[in-house]
């Protein structure tokens, strides 16, 4: 039987509403569990309070039955309109994915499913594979963003460690009657409860960096008493930094988080950039840059259309300030409000691509990956523990582990594993 | 004129084999062989089986194949490996006497009734371009066939090697067949190059036996065939020595009278069967190599030293030789050699192991870039059975990754070829768990009914034996107990509330099929094997129900044909990396795709649907 898979199904950030759908045999099983008062026929609609398994209050949404053949995929299918707000929808996730048989849809999962289940036509099928082209694209993007940075590194570290825990345990079961170690328990004891230590930590920081970054970070740089800080003002519509006449009045960083046309947005005023022999401004100067080149988006702020040259991040929006009689395309006044409808538009376009490339969900799918390797890896650690005549379990672990971590590591073949021995072990009687 | 329906080449393990399943699927077979009494011959160490090879001997045996049986016949030392290892890592070995080997194969061949012998040097092939109607030997005479299959093993352009001599050959005294080999070559079809070493033979009188460590057979021999019962010639022992710092000494200043590094050899070797000197020269550090001396047989006195292959020069072999312990005064009866041969690249045939492109031709075995007696016997089986269904005009027989390690073996060699001779490993597989040693028959036997490839005694032992599990699993899931009533039977289980039947129970580690007697009478009655069927698919159950899934996922990707001419070349939606591989792989169906280094879940779907859309296209067309 297919296991049950769900996944946000409108577009990720902040909307309206937004649809978590959930397909597969234990579609309506994973329903009762979320809305006590689970009673409503198939494609009929009607408003559910959800809760967590700890018994939280998660959301009062509309829900919909489907029950399959018809239905989108041709399985049973919920789908579940929640409030559009960014921990609405990581606390649904998170509570689908501790149901038993439930787990995150891959990507096209559900149209392959639709596909299978022969839902969709020649016509549809056409469609789809130009969008899918499109995502192919974006997951490449991404999967070279990951292996290429230091999270990358490490991948390659665990990779590595997992297929010689493996080789060590394979060498014991495939080359028994040869001159190899037989206990093999300290060595991979040692490696597991390293990666676990790892992947642990890197479960734990991706919470907290979702957490942080819920929101875009945009940050206004510019020479002082360029306007930034008055730009934030009208932009926040309140006064939510301070603004002085005097040259170098922002010192440290100033956020404020908003909301653009439906994204959420930290807006950061810095420090107006300039030579000064000051050392707290110094200071405000060099985190403006580094701020501004980790930003998502910069927002630059001239007088007289330079981009400072310290600025080195991909995406940028340049903007004249103190634009008050309107005469420049791209002018704004904080004074007047001429631009601000403009520039808020641009800044979407831009934010809105990245949303499209790097979404909550695929992050959160990796945590949830690594967060089930854990559990196999402990798995495996206690059959290593239990001696040889278990070590054909704790094999089956790791390799399962490799499974769950395919999208993150690239495959493990076993031919990778045979390498590890072959290079480690003198064999051949 | 003679005409057949199946032509067999060869009659080492994959002709034996291939002939062998040829006939019992009904069609009329001939088996060619340069020479008859080399028929079955073991070429190398008289062993069979161990781990994933042993897996192979099962499966072959499960479909009514020959080589199970008559290595139980010629077995004088019979060992499980992994015995304290859970039973899907467990394989059996079997040390065989060469000569009863032999005898017992001749046997089983001449007894098909037909299955027709004939002794000849193939020196070319019948038919016009693309397609293969027969063979012509030596004497001009001309053999028809509707499928012929080609198993020379390392009969292409074989090169034997001692120290800086080097001269064509297949085994040590055999002709190459040099003719055969260039109307192969003529097919176009993409060949590689490959090599494997022997140890030097010794005299057993020569050896002093004593003070060697010895290592015997196991008390309770376990066979091969599931039709055996018990060994029926002597069992003896093997003794093991170790090689020493001198024995190094010795192979490191001669080294670069070896062949191998001398320059001599283009091959790539086998990294788990590395020669004396590839030991002494990647493994610096180890100062001794266990040798286990192996007698080839109960009649004669030849001892096959596993553990020292080599291509030094015969006078440094005997030097080396005679400073391990116990081999002071060895005799060398026939030098070590390393042996080069070519092989076809196996990603040019299908899943029957035909040739792609050439109708009617069939390759099997050490040709295809494998190595062992197992891997080479369980291909002949596949294109015996596929050669005999495609002149019989019956449905190709495709054997999957998730029913047998024989469908393993065939879909690494088809789809993604041999870099060093390819040797069956359990961790090949990854449903190991349920593809084990214990329960090939349950496997596969079925299959072979279907077909119509076993006889009637196997298929009546089958059939008794699983209305026996079937029975006793029925008690075994009938009743189910409390945590209470189970404590009070001495089982150890958890005071959850939870009720349990008694097949969950056998799934306990630490629980034996004599502890749950106790829970119902009619089980005092299982015999011993059954209970140990049953108790080694209960140990499993909870990883085998969750394989399941998989085993379905990839039955279903395989059930989705990739026409060979699709067009990976005009999809924009494919890095240029993944065409690149896709074009050189060529998956024949969606699981095959799926395994493709680099492949992406939405990469895959996007073949998937236009390989739909093909399809959809060519019933309107």
């Amino acid at each position: 039987m297919a296991d049950t898979i769900y996944a946000l199904a409108t577009s990720q950030g902040r909307a309206g509403v937004a649809v978590v759908r959930i397909s597969g045999p234990e579609a309506f099983t994973s329903l009762k569990s979320l809305c006590i008062n689970f009673n409503i026929s198939p494609r009929k609609s009607k408003l559910c309070d959800l809760y967590t398994d700890e018994g939280l209050h998660l959301d009062r949404a509309l829900v919909i039955p489907f029950k399959g053949p018809q239905s989108f995929t041709g399985e049973d299918v919920v789908e579940l309109h929640l409030h559009g707000s960014i921990a609405v929808i990581q606390k649904t996730l998170e509570t689908l994915s501790k149901l038993p048989n439930l787990r995150q849809a891959l990507p096209g999962e559900f149209t392959r499913r639709a596909f299978t289940n022969e839902k969709l036509d020649l016509a549809e099928i056409e469609g789809l594979a130009d969008l899918i082209e499109a995502e192919t694209e974006a997951q490449r993007v991404q999967a070279l963003q990951v292996l290429s940075g230091k999270l990358g590194q490490r991948v390659q570290e665990w990779r590595s460690m997992i297929i010689k825990a493996m080789a060590f345990i394979e060498v014991t079961i495939d080359f028994a009657d040869e001159e190899v170690p037989t206990d093999i328990s300290k060595d991979v004891l040692l490696i597991l409860t390293n990666i676990i230590k790892d992947l642990e930590y890197e479960s734990e920081s991706t919470k907290v960096a979702e957490r942080i970054r819920s929101g875009f970070e945009v940050a206004i740089v510019g020479k002082p008493n360029v306007g930034k800080s008055s730009l934030l003002n009208a932009l926040s519509g309140r006064e939510a930094a301070l603004t002085s006449e005097e040259a170098g009045t922002t010192r440290d960083i100033i956020e404020v988080r908003m909301d653009l046309g439906g994204l959420p947005v930290t807006m950061m005023d810095t420090a107006g950039l300039r030579d000064t022999d000051n050392l707290i401004e110094n200071k405000g100067i060099s985190k403006a840059i580094e701020k501004a080149n980790s930003a998502d988006l910069v927002i630059v702020l001239t007088e007289d259309g330079e981009i400072p040259i310290e600025i080195q991040n991909s995406s940028v929006l340049k903007f004249v300030s103190k634009c008050d009689d309107g005469e420049l395309a791209d002018g704004v006044s904080a004074f007047t409000g001429y631009g601000l409808d403009n520039m808020i538009s641009s800044i979407k376009r831009k934010l809105e691509k990245r949303v499209q490339n790097q979404g909550l969900a695929t992050r959160y799918r990796h945590r949830e990956a690594i967060d089930s390797a854990v559990n196999k890896i402990q798995m495996a650690k206690k059959f290593v523990k239990d001696g040889p005549s278990f070590y054909d379990l704790a094999a089956e672990e790791l390799r399962q582990t490799t499974y769950t971590l395919d999208e993150l590591f690239g495959k493990v073949d076993v031919e990778n594993v045979l390498d590890e021995i072959f290079s480690s072990f003198c064999l051949g009687k | 004129m003679k005409q057949f329906d199946v032509l067999v080449v060869g009659g080492g393990h994959a002709g034996s084999e291939a002939a062998a399943a040829s006939s019992r699927m009904g069609a009329s077979t001939a088996l060619v062989t340069i020479k008859t009494s080399d028929l079955g011959i073991m070429s190398c160490n008289p062993a069979i089986g161990g781990l994933g090879k042993g897996h192979l001997v099962r499966e072959i045996d499960a479909l009514d194949g020959i080589m199970a049986r008559s290595a139980d016949e010629a077995g004088i030392q019979f060992r499980l490996l992994n015995r304290k290892k859970g039973p899907a890592v467990q394989g059996p070995r079997v040390q065989a006497d060469r000569l009863l080997y032999q005898q017992s194969i001749k046997r089983a061949l001449k007894s098909i009734q037909n299955l027709s012998i004939i002794e000849g040097e193939v020196v070319d092939l019948l038919g016009p371009e693309g397609e293969v109607k027969g063979i012509i030997l030596a004497d001009g005479s001309q053999i028809f066939a509707k499928s012929t299959v080609i198993t020379t093993g390392t009969f292409l352009r074989g090169r034997v090697h001692i120290g800086q001599d080097s001269y064509s050959a297949g085994r040590m005294g055999a002709r190459p067949s040099l003719k055969l080999a260039e109307k192969i070559e003529d097919f176009g079809l993409k060949l590689g190059r490959l090599k494997t070493g022997t140890p030097p033979r010794l005299n057993g009188k020569s050896i002093n036996w004593d003070g060697l460590e010895s290592q015997p057979g196991d008390a309770e021999p376990t066979m091969f065939s599931f039709l055996s019962e018990k060994p029926t010639a002597r069992q003896i022992s093997c003794s093991i020595t170790f090689t020493n710092e001198k024995t190094h000494e010795i192979i490191e200043k001669n080294i670069t009278k070896s062949a191998m590094y001398g320059g001599h050899i283009d091959g790539v070797g086998p990294r788990y069967c590395p020669s004396i000197e590839d030991k002494i020269v990647r493994f610096r550090d180890k100062n001794s190599h266990q040798v286990f001396l192996e007698p080839e047989g109960l009649s004669v006195d030849t001892i096959y030293p596993n553990g020292i292959s080599t291509s030094l020069p015969e006078q440094i072999q005997e030097e080396y030789v005679r400073s391990i312990k116990g081999l002071e005064k060895a005799e060398i009866l026939q030098p070590g050699y390393a042996i080069e041969y070519d092989y076809v690249d196996p990603r040019s045939l299908s899943p029957t192991l035909a040739v792609e492109g050439v109708s009617g031709l069939y390759l099997a075995g050490q040709i295809n870039g494998t190595t062992g007696y197992e891997e080479a016997a369980a291909q002949g089986l596949v294109a015996g059975l596929n050669a005999s269904a495609s002149a019989l005009e019956a449905h190709p027989i495709i054997f999957s990754r998730s029913n047998s390690y024989i469908g393993v073996m065939i879909d690494d060699l088809t789809s993604k070829g041999v870099s060093e001779p390819y040797r069956m490993f359990t961790s090949r597989a990854e449903f190991r768990l349920s593809l084990r040693a214990d329960n090939a028959d349950q496997r596969l036997t079925p299959l072979g009914i279907k077909l119509g490839c076993v006889s009637s005694l196997r298929e009546e032992v089958f059939l008794n034996k699983s209305n026996k599990i079937a029975k006793c699993n029925k008690i075994l899931s009938e009743k189910e107990f409390t945590p209470n009533q189970l404590i009070a039977q001495g089982i150890s289980v958890s005071q959850d509330g939870n009720k349990r039947n008694l097949k969950q129970i056998l799934a306990f580690p630490n629980v034996t099929f004599d502890n749950i007697t106790g829970f119902d009478n009619r089980l005092m009655a299982i015999e011993k094997d059954i209970r140990q069927q049953v108790h080694r698919d209960a140990l499993y159950s909870n990883y085998i129900d969750r394989q399941k899934k998989d085993i379905d996922a990839v039955k279903r990707d395989e059930a989705i044909k990739i026409p060979l001419s699709f067009d990976y070349q005009s999809m924009s939606g494919l890095s240029n990396e993944l065409k690149n591989k896709l074009l050189t792989q060529r998956p024949l169906n969606i699981a095959q795709a799926s395994r493709v280094e680099g492949m992406t879940p939405a990469a895959l779907f996007l073949i998937l649907s236009k390989v739909k859309q093909g399809h959809q296209q060519t019933k309107v067309g």
